[in-house]
Parts: structure tokens; C-alpha cells; sequence
């Protein structure tokens, strides 16, 4: 029905309507109050805005702008799901809340930055920064900065901050891409922070991934054939290194892109993760840490996502194998499907009961939502260059 | 890739090494959209850095074209700079060194 029609329908002019305005939008939302549940963004990378979804009617229901360079734009959310923190690749972290659509608060933080997490207690908001390599900690409420922790190693220079995620009890973990450690940050007194230091992790730490039960820590290594585990759940936790040597010595192909660690990766009792310089997923048992195998790929693999059931792993790919997506089973450990959403796949993120998958392709200018059980298109979103998609069921899950 | 190699070899009989430095505007679009999206996954899309360095005008003011277009093509060993040269020529990574270090164009939308 259009527009027209659809008013002479409900008997109001376009006039009537337009003298409603924003009081009438306001007091439809009064009457009628909406759960945050099935509600998500979109980053829209080029246009430095997020696109409010419903993962339920599968639509767009707005566009929030005005946030700033949002390339390599992460989101964490409050604890109620209301509230999406975006952290830009200019600095910027911005407080959006998305059932009135605002931006409630916005702070330029540092020079470049990569992303950041919230506290279990949903009170701490922390990024993590390139320039100035460190964490910064903000009041979720107000943005006000709480504690400012430069990564400064012992020769005296500043390293780049990667793979920061919440720990139980008010504790941020991360790791520093130049000095090769991984900090552990306490911030039970947020203005008097507490650093466990956990020095030779391996050379260059890129991204790191915490397990939903928060026990595990595992930084990639691009400097080295490995991995750095930490058990979060020893007494003095400490860094052991494992699958050293998957490269096996052989000649590294190109990595066009950096894999990305963070998000579900572990599913039942095997740990799906990136190979770097090899078209290879590794697999890895969690009560050993031992590989149990690895399945060959169509390309560089990026994002290595398990379905929050753990029944199937999602992969996408690096320039110039990124218009394809494959589905690995993790009971055969095979690829059973190959997808093309479109050109230029950057994300994808599964419905809290993994039913679908919403995954975006960049340069196709869409967000295609498939159903995981029988790869069926559900719905074709038009979204401007989207990169990141994040659901509210975030809020609910430690280390994302 | 079977598309690249057709115009780039015309050109070069046509004109020389100097004409295929200068890709066609087809190729020069696609590879701002590259060097803006791809490069730009490590070295941010307005390549003021990342995990890779800074590759703005200002930032390369004392880099010569020939070895940027060096490491473009070949990469750079002990660090993540790829070479790509499965994606690119020669020619199109000198042209693309050039136009860095003269301010790298917007996306042609």
C-alpha cells in the first residue's frame, strides 16, 4: 500500500500527519513499548551511521548518524539491550540509545582506535586504542573517562591495544600488538586501576578471543606459527603457547586481512580457529588444546563463527576470496555448504537461537539474513556499505 | 583476474611503459575502491593508520614512489604488509604509490 493511500485509508491527511510530527511518534512509542530483544545495528561504514534493525520482522527501522568514521566500528551493549556503545576508528565513542534513536552522549577518545567492551556489571565502557596504544575506561552512564592505562612496555614505548574483552568482576583483559604481552586490567576501583602484566605471549599478538564461559583467553599470533592461552580460571594465570609449528615451516601465503578472533568460536568441545597465511580452519580440542584437525577453505579466513548452538561454524573470507561464505558441520568437520551473498562479506551474526544468520556484504550494498537450517534467503536488506553486525543478545554474553 | 590483462597489455604495445602507469579509469576506480576498502582493512579508510602505519599525504612526505610501490607489490617481510602482486601490476602499484603521496582520491561514488 502507499503512502497516500495508507493515510486516506486511516482517514488522516498528509497535512494532519505532518502537524502530528514527532509528538504523535512519541506518544505512539508511550503507548505502545517495544523489548529490545530482536533489535540490532548495522554499521554503515561509508555513511558513519548505524542502521537499527528487527531480527524478528527482519527490516530496517532507522538510520542513526552523525558517529563519525565508522570503519572497523565495533558495538557493546547495556545490560538491558537499550543502549549500543560505538567505537570508531577516529575515536569517537558514542552512546546511542535505540528505542528513542538518540545519540545521548559522544566523546573523540583517542587518534585511532579498534573497538572496546563493557563490564559485566554494565557500569565500565572500555577502548582499546592504536594511537595512543592503550585502554580507556569511561562511566557507561555519562562517558565521563574513569582511568586512562597507556600500554607502555618496559623499553619505554607505547604498543597498540588488541583483543580487549570483559572479565567477571569489573576486569578487562587485552593483549599489545608491539610488545607481544597481554594485560590484565582491574578496575574494582575505577579510579586506581590494578595491572597484571603477562609477558613473552608470542610475537605480535593481532586479535584474541574469550570463551563464553570466560575461562580461556586466546590471542593469533601473527608473528608466529601459534597461539597465547590463558586459563583465567588458574590461580596466577599465566601464558601457555599452543599449536606451535601448524604452519608446519611451510611458506605462509599472503594475508590480505587480518583474521578476526572475537565472537563464538568454540563449539561443543572444539575450538574453531583461523589458520593465518593458510586457507585452513584449525581445529582444536578445549580439554587438551591439542589440534584434532584442520579443514581446508575456500580462502584466508576472517571471521570463524560458531552458531551459538555449536552445530555448524560460519566462515568468511579476505579479499580476493570474500564474496563466498562456507558452512562447516561440526559433526563430519567438513564443509557442507558454499555460500555468494555478494561482494566484499564482512560480517555476520547469528539470532540469539541461531535460526538465521544476518550476513553483510559491503560492497553488494545488502544484508542477507539465510536460514542455517536449510540455507534459504530470507530476507535481502538494503543497507549502504555495511561492514559490522551486532544483535542485543550481545549484552547478555561475556567477551562480546 | 582475466579482466586486467587485456587493456593493460594494449596499452602497453600502444604507448609504452609510461601509458601503462596511467591504468584506464575503469581499473584507476576500482583500485581506489581497493586501496580505500582493502588497504584500508589494516590501514583504515581514510588511511590514517591502523595495524598498519598512516599512508596519508603528510605521513609519506619523505617516502620515494618507487619504494612504496616496492612494498605495495612485493610486501614487506617481518611484518603483516602483504605483497600484492596476484591482485595488481607493477605499473598499477607505482601508480598507486603515486597517488598516495599526492593525497589519495575519494572513492568514486
Amino acid at each position: 500500500m502507499r503512502r497516500r493511500e495508507l493515510l486516506a485509508w486511516l482517514g488522516l491527511s498528509p497535512a494532519a500527519l505532518l502537524l502530528g510530527g514527532h509528538a504523535g511518534a512519541n506518544a505512539n512509542a508511550a503507548a505502545k513499548p517495544i523489548g529490545t530483544g530482536d533489535l540490532g545495528v548495522v554499521v554503515e561504514r561509508a555513511r558513519g551511521a548505524l542502521a537499527l534493525v528487527n531480527t524478528s520482522t527482519r527490516s530496517v527501522l532507522a538510520e542513526i548518524g552523525g558517529l563519525g568514521d565508522l570503519s572497523h566500528a565495533s558495538v557493546v551493549f547495556s545490560r538491558d539491550g537499550a543502549v549500543a556503545y560505538v567505537f570508531g576508528r577516529d575515536g569517537g565513542l558514542s552512546k546511542v540509545n535505540l528505542l528513542t534513536r538518540q545519540i545521548e552522549a559522544r566523546v573523540m577518545q583517542a587518534g585511532n582506535s579498534i573497538g572496546g567492551a563493557i563490564s559485566a556489571d554494565g557500569t565500565l565502557v572500555a577502548a582499546q586504542n592504536y594511537t595512543p596504544g592503550g585502554i580507556k575506561v569511561f562511566d557507561a552512564g555519562t562517558l565521563a573517562q574513569l582511568a586512562d592505562i597507556p600500554a607502555r612496555d618496559e623499553r619505554g614505548g607505547l604498543s597498540r591495544v588488541v583483543g580487549l574483552a570483559d572479565l567477571p568482576g569489573r576486569r578487562f583483559i587485552f593483549s599489545l600488538f608491539d610488545a607481544g604481552q597481554i594485560w590484565i586490567a582491574d578496575l574494582s576501583d575505577s579510579g586506581n586501576p590494578q595491572i597484571t602484566k603477562l609477558v613473552d605471549a608470542g610475537r605480535q599478538p593481532y586479535d584474541a578471543l574469550l570463551t563464553s564461559d570466560g575461562r580461556y583467553y586466546i590471542a593469533g599470533l601473527f608473528g608466529e606459527d601459534g597461539l597465547a592461552l590463558v586459563d583465567l580460571w588458574d590461580e596466577s594465570p599465566r601464558i601457555r603457547r599452543i599449536l606451535s609449528g601448524y604452519g608446519r615451516g611451510e611458506q605462509p601465503l599472503p594475508v590480505f586481512k587480518m583474521p578476526h578472533l572475537r565472537g563464538w568460536a568454540v563449539a561443543g568441545r572444539h575450538a574453531y580457529l583461523p589458520a593465518i597465511g593458510r586457507h585452513e580452519v584449525l581445529v582444536v580440542d578445549t580439554a587438551s588444546w591439542l589440534e584434532v584437525d584442520r579443514i581446508p577453505v575456500a580462502g584466508q579466513p576472517v571471521f570463524v563463527m560458531a552458531r551459538p548452538d555449536g552445530r555448524q561454524v560460519w566462515v568468511n573470507f579476505a579479499v580476493p576470496d570474500y564474496d563466498r561464505v562456507q558452512v562447516i558441520d561440526t559433526v563430519s568437520r567438513r564443509v557442507v555448504r558454499s555460500l555468494s551473498p555478494g561482494k566484499a562479506v564482512l560480517h555476520m551474526e547469528f539470532t540469539p537461537r541461531s535460526e538465521a544468520v544476518w550476513i553483510s556484504a559491503r560492497d553488494a550494498n545488502h544484508v542477507v539474513v539465510i536460514d542455517t537450517l536449510n540455507f534459504r534467503v530470507l530476507a535481502e536488506l538494503d543497507i549502504d556499505a555495511p561492514s559490522g553486525v551486532f544483535f542485543t543478545s550481545r549484552a547478555t554474553r561475556m567477551g562480546l | 583476474m582475466a579482466p586486467p590483462v587485456f587493456p593493460l597489455l594494449l596499452a602497453l604495445s600502444a604507448a609504452g611503459v609510461a601509458a601503462a602507469q596511467e591504468p584506464p579509469t575503469w581499473r584507476r576506480a576500482e583500485l581506489v575502491s581497493q586501496v580505500r576498502n582493502d588497504c584500508g582493512s589494516c590501514h583504515g579508510m581514510r588511511l590514517t593508520g591502523g595495524l598498519g602505519p598512516p599512508l596519508t599525504r603528510e605521513a609519506l612526505a619523505d617516502k620515494p614512489v618507487p619504494s612504496l610501490a616496492a612494498t605495495i607489490y612485493h610486501g614487506r617481510a617481518g611484518t603483516p604488509m602483504p605483497g600484492w602482486r596476484s591482485l595488481l601490476s607493477e605499473a598499477e602499484a607505482h601508480w598507486i604509490a603515486e597517488q598516495l603521496v599526492s593525497g589519495f582520491p575519494e572513492t568514486a561514488k
